[in-house]
Order: C-alpha cells, then structure tokens, then sequence
C-alpha cells in the first residue's frame, strides 16, 4: 500500500493559530502589544524629531548659504591686537570668486535709550558703522523700517539689531536714541540674524555718520569683513583670504565661516539623538522580554492543547511554528501600533515647535523590523519548549 | 486475509527507572471491530494506548497501524500517520476554548493541508452525523458534557481514520449521558469505524463485543461475545 502522506499546515492556517491564542487572552496580549509598542514609538519620535529639527537647521543653513566668510584682527605675533590694514576690503574685492564685500567698523562710543542714563550703562550693545551693501551680505531682514542706506547713513540714523532693539526696549521706528552724545533716529529693527549674531547686539550707523561723529573726521579701522563666495570656491577663497587681508602679517588675521557654527550644532544634536535612541532601544528590549513572558505562560497553560494537536497530527515544527508566530504577531502588532504613535508625537511636536516633519523612511521600516526581531527572539525559546514537549507528557497535563 | 487495522508483536515499555509498564503484548484488532481494553489502574492499559496510538514508542517489538509500521517511522512520517489513521476521543474533551463546535471539528483535518473551507464544510457534516447539526457555532463553554464529547467524536472521525481510540470517553460524564455517549460510538462503529476503547469500567467493558483484559502489563483475557 501507498504510504500515508505527512502532516501538512498550510502558512493561511498557521497565522490563524498565531492569532487564535491572541484572541482568546486578549487583555495579556493586549498588554503586551503595548510593551512592543512604547518602545518603538520611542525609536521612531526620536528619529522623527530629531531628523524633524536638524532638516529644519539644515534648511536655513541652505537658506543663509554656506559662502559667507569673515576676516577679522587677530592676536598680532608680538601679542597685541592686531589691525588690518585698509588695503584689507579693495584686496579681498579683487579675488576673482568674491561676489560680495562688506566691512563693519566697532565704534567706541555707547548707545542709550536717553541722555540720563549712565554712561557705562551700555547693555552690552556695541555701535558699529556699516555699509548698505551688509544687509544682503549676511543674508539678514529688516523686521521694521529699512537698513542703513546711502542716504540716511550720512545722517543720525540707526538700525537696531534684534537684541540691541530688546534691550534697550525699542519696538517702533522713529524713536530715537541718545549715541555718544547726540541723537540718532531708528529707521529699522532686524531680525535675528544666524550668521552674525555679533550684530545681533549692535546699533548700526552709516559709515559717513561714523566718520563724521565718531572718527574727528577719519574713517573708522574696519573690525571684520564679511563676504559671500562662489559656492564652489569657498575653501580655496579661504586659504588665500589672510594673505590677501595682510601680506606683511597673514599669521594675524582670523579668518571663519559663520555657517561651521550651525553645522555643529546640528552635528551636536546627533549626540543627543543617540542618547535617545539608546533609551528606546531599552524600552523596546523591556517590551520584548514582556512578549516573551508572556509566551512562556501560554506554553505552561496550553499544555494539554499541545498534547492534542500532537494527537490530531501536528509535528514538532508546526507546534513550534504556532507559538512562535503567535509572538511576531504580538510584535508585529505592537510595531506597527508603535509606529503610529511616533509618527503621531512627532508630528505634535512639529506642531507644538512650529518646525517641519521630516521622518525618514528608515524610521518606521527600521521600527517595524526591530518589532518582528523581537518577536522572533522572544517567542524563539518558548515555541522551542512546545515543540520539545512529548505528546503524552502534554496529555497528561502533568 | 485482510491486512489486519492494529497489530501488536512482542511489545515492551520499559520507562527510564526501569519501571517495566508493557511485558510482550500481542493483539491484533481487525477492521469494524469494537474492542474494550480494560484493566485497573497501574495495569499497563493508558502505557499500551500511547503505544498503540502512536504517541508513544515502544521499548521493543512492533506496531502496524493499517499495515504500516509505525516503529520504522521518523517523527514527521508519524504525525502524519497519526492525522490520516487514527483518530483520538479523550475524556476530558480536550476541546479548544474560543473557537466554535464547527471550527474545534474541523481542527481533526487541520494538519491535512486541506483548505479551511473544505474542513468547515466536512466538520459541518460530521457534527450533523452526531447529531449536533444544531449547535455547529456555539463555544465549548456554552455547551454540555455529553455535548462537548459528541464535538470531540465528531473530531475523531471528521478525518475517516483507520481506528478510532477512545480513552474512558465516559469517565467525565453522568452515566445517563455516559450511555448515549457509547450509544453513539457503537452507531459510529456499526456505519464501519474501527473502535477501540480504553476503561477501568468493568460493565462498561462487558457492553462491548470484545474485550481485551491487560494486568501488569500483560493481556490476561481476549473474549469476544
């Protein structure tokens, strides 16, 4: 005679057995869902909002641009403050990627918001004479007014930077300020401005204003010169940007790029993310070893139905397939509920933090794959017990 | 002759310990028979049903189920053999919680690898044939003894198997229940399934058309009436 064929299971059937122990403990597997399902949500809020702020300051570095360089004085070689020559700004004009010069010159005088207020009460506001041009050169806007134009920069005008216009408590345009000893009018408040935040805590006057009031007659020494670049030229325009600022001293001119400055804090946040990271992987590991509690017991409780499903014909690999599957449910169940919820937090966190959303692919791909990793592992050593259990120790219920 | 459904040759079961359970039994049981195995408990009888139904092996000698022998069988092959050939009433039921008369029927014909629509359509049938056409989607838990053991026969027999092992498939129930329970085995068995059923009931066993007396692990008395 023909012998009789083996046990087959059809994979239809064994996710309904995976599912049926689900079904009828739902509290516990609910629970246990939920263990799966903290610890990625935990996974993707964090990558999700992380990715959500550091696209946000990528794009305004994009915005602002990466080009903008600056020279300033540094230590001479003798130790003293250096100064830089006046050939620095026509010098740096002529290297052939520049696109843009501006200089700014640091007065030594004092704003205040009146003539009674103590001299040596400066806020830490610095008085610096600009050119129109500067503006642009750093990317900046005005939040009320105009900036120093040609025309208003030969005469007592003002532009307040952000913090500048703070502290001393100004809103409005018009109202003036009392500059060494004389009026000036604010014509226009800036906003923040990332790549200089140094004028950030300036009262910005004209040039000729400068001269004129603050220099008896001579133009004031330039403290820093910005200027924008071929994109593609930076680091060659910045290898030869000390030489050109001072031929006789290169060694004592600083030279920086104001966007390093946000890139960093971008590259600092990583850290901070890993951190994070590291505290969902945790809560995930915890959620696992919930799933895996959890199919040890059924195995212990479900003794005899192991027995009879031996008895009905089931072999060891599909005992075993049956409680293993039943756990990569619980964590399929749990990662995907998991994923929700941290698309979820980190769209109210942009929300809440008016920044965009960006969540990478790899988040909740990633999440849900470490989800069935988990149920894999968890349910791998109690679908092993069921297996290796003998049908009439099982039937026996011992 | 016919290729007999059961047969036994010289067989031993000896536990680790060295605890003697089964000591050389031979028996054969042919197709439609309807055989009591009775004995006490500490006989040897529950050992030799594991035996002989497969669940277990034996220490020594052979077991042919339908001709095949199932002590030359690897584990898969056996579970195969066990889901094809044999079929199991047990005296707890054993039902599964949670899933409907139909659905813990059909369960008898889920390692067959037939789809799910097939095994609810025979399950339907076979609880019909039992006569709880009218009870196919209540739970366990709604139903009562003597009707969760008609689930668990309609289950035995769902998949045709060559026997049919009932162990003390009365031990559970009151002895009204109890008869109608034995009422239907012997319906199931005149229709052509092979029985064999395992009790410590004296009177139980004297019902039925061969008896098969075991005591410390040795058959002491094969009637027939």
């Amino acid at each position: 005679m023909t012998p009789t064929p083996t046990s087959r299971l059809l994979p239809r059937d064994l996710l309904r057995l995976g599912a049926l122990g689900l079904r009828t403990r739902r509290m516990r597997a609910a629970l246990s869902v939920l263990g799966i399902a903290i610890g990625i949500a935990a996974l993707v809020a964090v990558v999700g909002i992380s990715e959500s702020s550091r696209s946000d300051l990528l794009n305004q570095l994009d915005s602002l641009g990466t080009n903008l360089l600056s020279v300033a004085p540094g230590q001479s070689f003798a130790g003293g403050e250096a100064t830089l020559p006046d050939t620095a700004r026509p010098m740096i004009g002529r290297i052939t990627p520049v696109r843009e010069v501006s200089e700014v010159a640091n007065l030594d005088t004092t704003v205040r918001r009146t003539d009674y207020v103590d001299e040596n009460e400066t806020g830490g506001i610095q008085v610096t004479a600009v050119e129109p041009g500067l503006l642009e050169t750093v990317s900046g806007t005005v939040a009320a007014g105009t900036f120093i134009t040609p025309a208003n920069g030969a005469f007592e005008s003002v532009v307040l930077g952000s913090v500048a216009a703070e502290r001393l408590g100004i809103t409005d345009v018009g109202t003036r300020v009392y500059i060494g000893n004389r009026w000036f009018t604010v014509v226009g408040i800036l906003e923040e401005l990332p790549l200089a935040g140094d004028l950030d805590r300036s009262a910005l006057v004209g040039f000729p204003a400068a001269t004129r009031h603050f220099g008896f007659g001579e133009r004031p020494d330039t403290s820093k010169i910005y200027l924008r670049t071929d994109p593609g030229q930076v680091n060659q325009v910045r290898d030869v940007l000390a030489a050109t600022a001072n031929p006789d001293d290169p060694s004592s001119v600083d030279v920086s790029r104001p966007s390093d400055v946000l890139e960093a804090r971008a590259a600092a946040d990583d850290a901070l993310t890993a951190l994070f990271l590291g505290l969902g992987l945790v809560a995930l590991l915890v959620g696992g070893i919930g799933v895996a509690n959890v199919m040890v017991i059924a195995v212990l409780e479900r003794r005899q139905e192991i027995g009879l499903r031996r008895a009905l014909g089931a072999t060891t690999r599909h005992v075993g397939g049956q409680f293993l599957t039943e756990s990569l449910i619980m964590a399929g169940l749990g990662g995907l509920l998991g994923v929700v919820l941290g698309i979820g937090v980190s769209v109210a966190y942009a929300a809440v933090s008016g920044s965009g959303i960006l969540i990478p692919a790899y988040a909740p791909l990633g999440g849900l794959v470490a989800a069935i990793g988990i149920g894999a592992v968890a349910g791998l050593y109690p679908a092993l017990r069921a297996a290796r259990l003998s049908p009439t120790d099982a039937l026996r219920g011992a | 002759m016919s290729t007999p459904t059961l047969e036994l040759r010289g067989v031993r079961k000896v536990y680790p310990g060295g605890v003697e359970a089964l000591r050389g039994i031979d028996l054969r049981i042919d197709r439609g028979e309807l055989t009591a195995i009775v004995g006490p408990s500490g006989s040897g009888k529950t050992t030799l049903l594991h035996v002989m139904s497969t669940l277990d092996r034996p220490s020594a000698g052979t077991v042919m189920v339908d001709g095949e022998d199932a002590s030359a069988l690897s584990e898969e092959r056996l579970a195969g053999l066990r889901s094809r050939r044999i079929g199991f009433v047990f005296q707890q039921f054993f039902l599964i919680d949670g899933i409907s008369a139909v659905e813990n029927v059909a369960t008898g014909l889920l390692y067959h690898g037939i789809p799910s629509g097939e095994r609810i359509a025979r399950a339907t049938e076979a609880l019909d044939h039992v006569g709880l056409g009218h009870r196919l989607d209540h739970v366990p838990a709604k139903l009562s003894g003597g009707e969760r053991q008609r689930v668990a026969i309609a289950r035995a027999i769902v998949g045709r198997p060559a026997i049919v092992f009932a162990d003390e498939p009365t031990g559970n129930l009151d002895s009204r229940v109890g008869t109608e329970v034995m009422g239907l085995l012997r319906t199931l068995n005149r229709e052509g399934t092979t029985m064999c059923v395992i009790t410590h009931d004296r009177d139980l066993a004297d019902s039925l058309p061969r008896r098969v007396q075991v005591r410390d692990g040795q058959i002491v008395g094969d009637r027939r009436s």
